[in-house]
């Protein structure tokens, strides 16, 4: 016997089809409907290529363009300001650091209003939710922008404009963290007779406070990428000056600066990971 | 012996008291020596960082003016015309929001196709060569780290400004991102259809479309839908630097101080991230019901 299954099956391809009709027959509702999906999708992507102006001359053109801009990248270069931008990768480090703290810290008591189990009026905690929420539903280059207007160009209106995106996110998830502490431990410092700050002390802080500081850490992972852009509208940082070599068309800096910018963040991921992990364990990481 | 005490012997309960006063000695000192490197750290930021808590604390009532000045003057008498002079240009706001929705859309489409591409040499179980499972790893760690809007700034000198330079920034991220979780996803089927499909001789083509597709599919739509939902919050902003959109109105407007406008394109860009936002979560549910459906 050397046929495979294969052989076989093919071999008697019309009788397995006579037998058992139903596996192979069609369920067209299910096609039509995966095919009026598929063209919904390509209707669509026709009419905003078209509309948002796309062509395969200009797509060639740009892809030329790239080609040189990526040959004339090597070797990438400081351009002989390597303590220039080592001072500004510096201040991108101390924005992002700076803004998600303030942003911590300001966020930690509108977690307890926010939760449920601590606010049980249902309008405040709606309301300061919708207040998050709006903080959360602003990108961070716009609260740069804002902040450039009120404080004037520089690394702190970056400061600002991070604490303020990370105070609606921070709010939430501060809120959800208290929202799934145990209960058993709050009742037992109140039946051993402490007060409602002992609870939250001894009770409730220990359990909400490596969740917090993991998610603490992690949002300083991730500031530290949304610190490097917002340099490019004025907000300090190593953003400020990616932006100007790319105007002046300095290829070899440009790319000095984006390796800069990938090694920093790797290290930063790197070590706040492995904190993370010191924090709450390797099992527990919650996001 | 009920009713007795045991005892624990003196010399035993000294030894076991003064363990404990070490342990509690030891963790304040550890947490003291962290909170010091924090403190540390903040002051080193604070210095790099230009803060000057006596400029801020001079300057603290800008805060209040600024948002004073986004609040438009509404009265109930004349509310109608007030609200029309607020969105006076919201013919062409709408137009840019389209714009802006679009450009997430083929941002997102276009990362899904690239990742999709991707993704199955990036997974330990489907693609048995090293060199290769590296090298597109890479590849997707890559598109991700760099920041969206760097690529903009990139592709805005490429192709010209206008939408396009947006689209591509987006989907270049959109790939490295969702490339990642679709592999994730890929690494975590069942693999006993794979064998079936690879038994009965199918290519690796015909393995992928039989055996891994039908698991995967609903996983990669619903990651899909949530990064569409990310790419309309960026794609806001791509017109900061150029990249198309309501971003571009929206900086002028900052820039030039015209607060309303400034309050009027704010809120309209926020009901269209928090209705795609519910939108997009009644889909993923009813995407996950169809899924658990036997």
């Amino acid at each position: 016997m050397s046929q495979t299954l294969r052989d076989v099956a093919l071999h008697d391809l019309q009788g397995l089809r006579a037998r058992h009709g139903e596996v192979f027959a069609a369920d067209w509702r299910r096609r039509t409907a995966l095919l009026a999906g598929i063209i919904l999708v390509l209707v669509l992507a026709a009419y905003g290529f078209w509309r948002l102006d796309f062509s395969l001359t200009r797509l060639g053109s740009g892809l030329g363009q790239i080609a040189h801009m990526v040959s004339l990248m090597f070797p990438p270069s400081p351009g002989g300001r390597l303590p220039l931008y080592l001072q500004a990768l510096t201040e991108t480090l101390a924005i992002a650091l700076l803004g998600t703290l303030t942003a911590a810290v300001l966020a930690f008591p509108v977690g307890f209003l926010a939760a449920k189990n601590v606010v049980p009026n249902i309008f405040a905690h709606f309301a300061v939710r919708r207040v998050l929420d709006i903080f959360r539903g602003v990108d961070v280059l716009i609260w740069a922008l804002i902040f450039i207007n009120v404080v004037g160009l520089g690394p702190f209106a970056g400061i600002l404009a991070i604490t303020a995106s990370d105070f609606g996110s921070f709010g939430k998830l501060f809120s959800e963290a208290i929202e799934t502490a145990d209960k058993r431990p709050v009742e037992g410092v109140i039946a051993s007779g402490g007060t409602r700050l002992h609870a939250l002390r001894f009770a409730l802080i220990p359990q909400i406070f490596p969740v917090i500081a993991s998610q603490v850490l992690y949002y300083f992972e991730s500031n530290t990428r949304s610190a490097t852009i917002i340099g490019i509208v004025g907000a300090g940082g190593i953003g400020l000056h990616l932006a100007e070599q790319i105007r002046v068309l300095e290829w070899n800096v440009v790319a000095f600066l984006v390796l800069m910018i990938l090694v920093v963040v790797a290290i930063i991921d790197w070590v706040s990971s492995r904190l993370r992990f010191a924090i709450i364990g390797r099992a527990g990481v919650v996001l | 012996m009920p009713g007795a005490l045991l005892r624990v012997p003196p010399e035993q309960l000294e030894h076991a008291f003064s363990a404990y006063t070490a342990a509690v000695a030891a963790k304040r000192l550890r947490t003291v020596l962290g909170l010091s490197c924090l403190l540390a750290a903040i002051g080193l930021a604070g210095i790099a960082g230009e803060v000057d808590l006596i400029k801020l604390a001079s300057n603290i009532d800008r805060f209040p003016n600024y948002i004073r000045s986004l609040v438009p003057a509404l009265s109930w008498t004349n509310f109608g015309a007030d609200l029309a002079e607020w969105f006076w240009n919201l013919d062409v706001w709408l137009q840019l929001l389209a714009d802006t929705l679009l450009i997430a859309y083929l941002g997102t489409l276009l990362g899904v196709v690239g990742a999709f591409f991707v993704c199955f040499f990036a997974t330990a179980n489907l693609e048995p060569h090293r060199p290769i499972r590296f090298v597109s790893r890479r590849f997707l760690e890559f598109c991700r780290t760099v920041p969206e809007i760097v690529f903009a700034l990139l592709f805005v000198v490429a192709f010209g400004l206008g939408a396009m330079p947006g689209v591509l920034a987006l989907a270049i991220h959109s790939v490295g991102a969702l490339g990642k979780l679709f592999a994730e996803v890929v690494e975590n089927i069942d693999m006993r259809p794979v064998e079936g499909a690879t038994a009965t001789g199918a290519n690796r083509v015909q393995t992928i479309h039989f055996a891994v597709l039908p698991q995967v599919a609903s996983n990669f739509t619903s990651y899909a839908l949530l990064r569409f939902e990310i790419n309309v919050r960026t794609a806001a902003v791509m017109g900061f630097v150029g990249a198309g959109g309501i971003g571009q109105e929206l900086v002028v407007a900052i820039r030039k101080f015209y607060y309303t406008d400034v309050s009027a394109i704010l809120l309209l860009i926020l009901a269209t991230v928090m209705v795609i936002d519910l939108v997009t979560e009644q889909l993923r549910h009813r995407l996950i019901g169809v899924e658990r459906r036997p």
